[in-house]
């Protein structure tokens, strides 16, 4: 019994040695909780505001504006944008410039006045689902016969319409699913290219490849073109699975879908590539995958929307190639987007794939020391 | 006329190295190694693990930077042009660095292409260097499942797929049965006599006494060199050989003796370095064992390069 003691104490001495030298590990007891903590509170927020919106305003009526204002005042909406026509709010929708469009159409004073249906209109990217829910307060507005506050109610219908683009029948496998794509490409990527050269390293190859004519720059490309046929191949299927199982819309071109995928691809590769040349085992290519994994998750608007998070948690998120690729594909999927329409999404994946590359080649050294 | 000769013994030299050092931290691996190495010769690195052999042939490889020092091998300064000189030399390194998970083709076939052969070229140098090195048979076999010898052999066969002038075999024969290690030593003088210049490091004393050169390296500094014979000629010891009855007794008798050097047990034998200033050192061991009442026989003998290892690395370890 006491001898049996004796072992398990040594075992315990022995492990927690080993874990206090393994600074990587030990960094992450420290460091994941903190993290998790701190992104969750950050990202879980259903109390959505700041949407942004544009006004297409025809009817140039000052309870137009009152209304606008209002909207605004509740702090649901940031208008960004003013607009003359429709057309052109549906296309800043589709853009994904905003996710709002107040539309107060020509006649909007004389719907007021006759009461019974609504005098002006919401146009709604139904694309996310927690923005369809926060746009529905919008439309609870009262009208206003004054400036003054507090507003009086007029009897009658809602001021605002609800039009939900997109998803008319919102259903969470249309909102789900498209993300998906992205969430699925990033971890298996990221994962195949991060163990890429530290496997080499740790088998020994590596002091084999080093010693031939093989250039940097070359290594990593051969390295990353297998996984890019591999992340096309995931990507047809969870859309076949999508399209087929869950009927989800595939509303732009395929050639724009693909070729916008390849960028992301390309933009994750790096990652893995850039994860591989700064550990020193497969273990702790893993760990470090998965830590670069759960930020992503949790704030590139995939789990919880974007708009809802504060500013800080958004500028982290900007730097995340899945932040541009769920935006991508709902654009594209969801919304009919061209690609041109989504471009803003599409250098950002650019400039990450060429920074991860960059600094992945400066930090090899093919040099032992 | 002393300049044409000294670009005429440059031209003779594969590799040559001043003041070679490397540190790690605090520790100096290798500590100003010369060396001066003719080509189309094996030359041998001997020492134990841990005397710098590894370090000094990456260093000549480009792989280390050298802490100071400088060195150019087949006349191409290290590691400066380590890019240039990547395409004329082999290395072999001491852990198996070809891929376990491709058969022995694709191994070679994967060095060939990295090497930039032609597709023909290539096709042929494979074929060739599988029936050089009794690997056709298993031509399709992956390499993890590959005995020792196997491995060697297909390691050395990958290490020559660019036809180098210079090889770098790191203890390229330490997983290998004693049959495997005599044909390995025999291809390395097929190569020597086709002109290819090799530095192999070991530990084995029957491996370093078929070099033609060697460095003895001793805790990161050279501390002979030369030829085996020119190395058992010039040890600085009589080599006295002792027979005994009772061979650790007699050890015991001749370890505490001033003038003795080192004592190792070889069976029921003692070999016993003993300095050269002692002037009659047969008579000096006879007598001391004899104190000891012990009956021993005490011969001279032909030192071996065990006895030269001894006597270069004695009295430099503390």
């Amino acid at each position: 019994m006491r001898a049996s003691l004796g072992r398990i104490l040594a075992i315990v001495h022995k492990e927690v040695l080993q874990l206090l030298r393994d600074r990587l590990t030990f960094g992450m007891v420290i460091g994941i909780p903190l993290m998790q903590t701190v992104l969750f509170g950050y990202a879980i927020n259903q109390d959505i505001r700041h949407l942004r919106a544009a006004v297409a305003d025809q009817s140039g009526s000052q309870r137009a504006r009152w209304l606008v204002a209002d909207a605004e005042a509740s702090q649901v909406v940031d208008v960004v944008a003013h607009v003359p026509t429709a057309e052109a709010l549906e296309d800043l929708l589709r853009r994904g410039t905003v996710s709002v469009g107040i539309f107060v159409p020509e006649d909007f004073e004389r719907r007021a006045a006759q009461g019974g249906r609504s005098a002006a209109q919401l146009l709604i990217d139904g694309s996310d689902p927690i923005v369809l829910q926060a746009a529905r307060s919008l439309a609870e507005l009262p009208l206003r016969d004054s400036g003054r506050a507090p507003p009086r109610a007029v009897p009658g219908a809602p001021a605002f319409e609800l039009r939900p683009f997109y998803n008319p029948e919102r259903r969470s496998a249309v909102q789900i699913v498209p993300g998906i794509i992205g969430v699925i490409l990033t971890m298996t990527m990221t994962l195949f290219t991060a163990v890429a050269i530290v496997r080499e390293r740790e088998r020994g190859n590596l002091e084999l490849l080093i010693t031939t004519p093989v250039k940097t720059p070359e290594l990593m490309v051969g390295k990353i073109v297998p996984y890019m046929g591999i992340g096309l191949i995931q990507q047809t299927l969870v859309l076949a699975v999508g399209s087929l199982l869950f009927r989800v819309p595939i509303r732009g071109t395929l050639f724009d879908l693909y070729l916008a995928g390849f960028v992301f691809v390309v933009a994750t590769l790096g990652l893995g590539l850039l994860i591989s040349t700064a550990v020193q085992t497969q273990f702790q290519a893993f760990q470090l995958t998965f830590t670069s994994f759960l930020p992503q998750i949790l704030l590139s608007g995939f789990m919880f929307p974007f708009d809802g998070m504060p500013r800080p948690a958004q500028w982290i998120a900007e730097v995340f190639p899945l932040t541009h690729f769920v935006r991508i594909l709902r654009g594209i999927l969801l919304r009919g987007a061209t690609l041109g329409e989504v471009s803003r999404d599409l250098w950002p994946l650019l400039a990450f794939f060429v920074v991860t590359m960059g600094l992945s080649v400066l930090r090899f050294r093919k040099r032992l020391d | 006329m002393s300049e044409t000769l000294a670009i005429g013994a440059r031209e003779t030299l594969a590799i040559e190295a001043h003041g070679l050092t490397r540190h790690f931290g605090d520790v100096v691996a290798v500590d100003h190694v010369d060396l001066a190495i003719p080509r189309a010769r094996i030359h041998g690195f001997l020492g134990p693990n841990g005397s710098g052999k590894t370090t000094t042939i990456r260093m000549l490889c480009g792989l280390l930077t050298p802490s100071s020092g400088d060195a150019r091998v087949l006349g191409h300064r290290v590691p400066a042009e380590a890019e240039s000189l990547r395409l004329e030399i082999g290395y072999m390194t001491q852990r198996f660095s070809l891929y376990d998970d491709l058969t022995i083709r694709e191994n070679l076939d994967f060095v060939a292409e990295v090497h930039s052969l032609a597709r023909a070229d290539r096709r042929e140098r494979v074929e060739a260097l599988l029936a050089e090195y009794r690997l056709a048979p298993r031509a399709s076999q992956r390499a993890g499942t590959l005995s020792g010898g196997q491995r060697q052999r297909l390691a050395l066969a990958a290490s020559l797929v660019h036809r180098p002038q210079l090889l770098f075999l790191d203890e390229p024969t330490s997983a290998v049965d004693p049959q495997s290690r005599r044909e390995f030593w025999e291809s390395l003088f097929r190569l020597v006599d086709q002109g290819t210049t090799i530095l192999v490091s070991t530990h084995y004393m029957d491996e370093a006494e078929r070099c033609h050169g060697l460095s003895i390296l001793h805790e990161g500094t050279l501390v002979a060199h030369g030829t085996p014979r020119e190395l058992t000629a010039a040890i600085e010891a009589t080599v006295l050989e002792i027979e005994a009855e009772e061979v650790r007794a007699a050890r015991a008798a001749l370890d505490g003796l001033p003038e003795v050097l080192s004592v190792a047990q070889l069976g029921t034998r003692l070999h016993a370095l003993v300095d050269l200033d002692a002037r009659d050192p047969e008579a000096l061991l006879r007598d001391a064992l004899a104190a000891a009442g012990i009956a021993a026989q005490v011969e001279r003998a032909r030192p071996s390069l065990e006895d030269v290892f001894v006597a270069a690395t004695r009295g430099r370890t503390t």
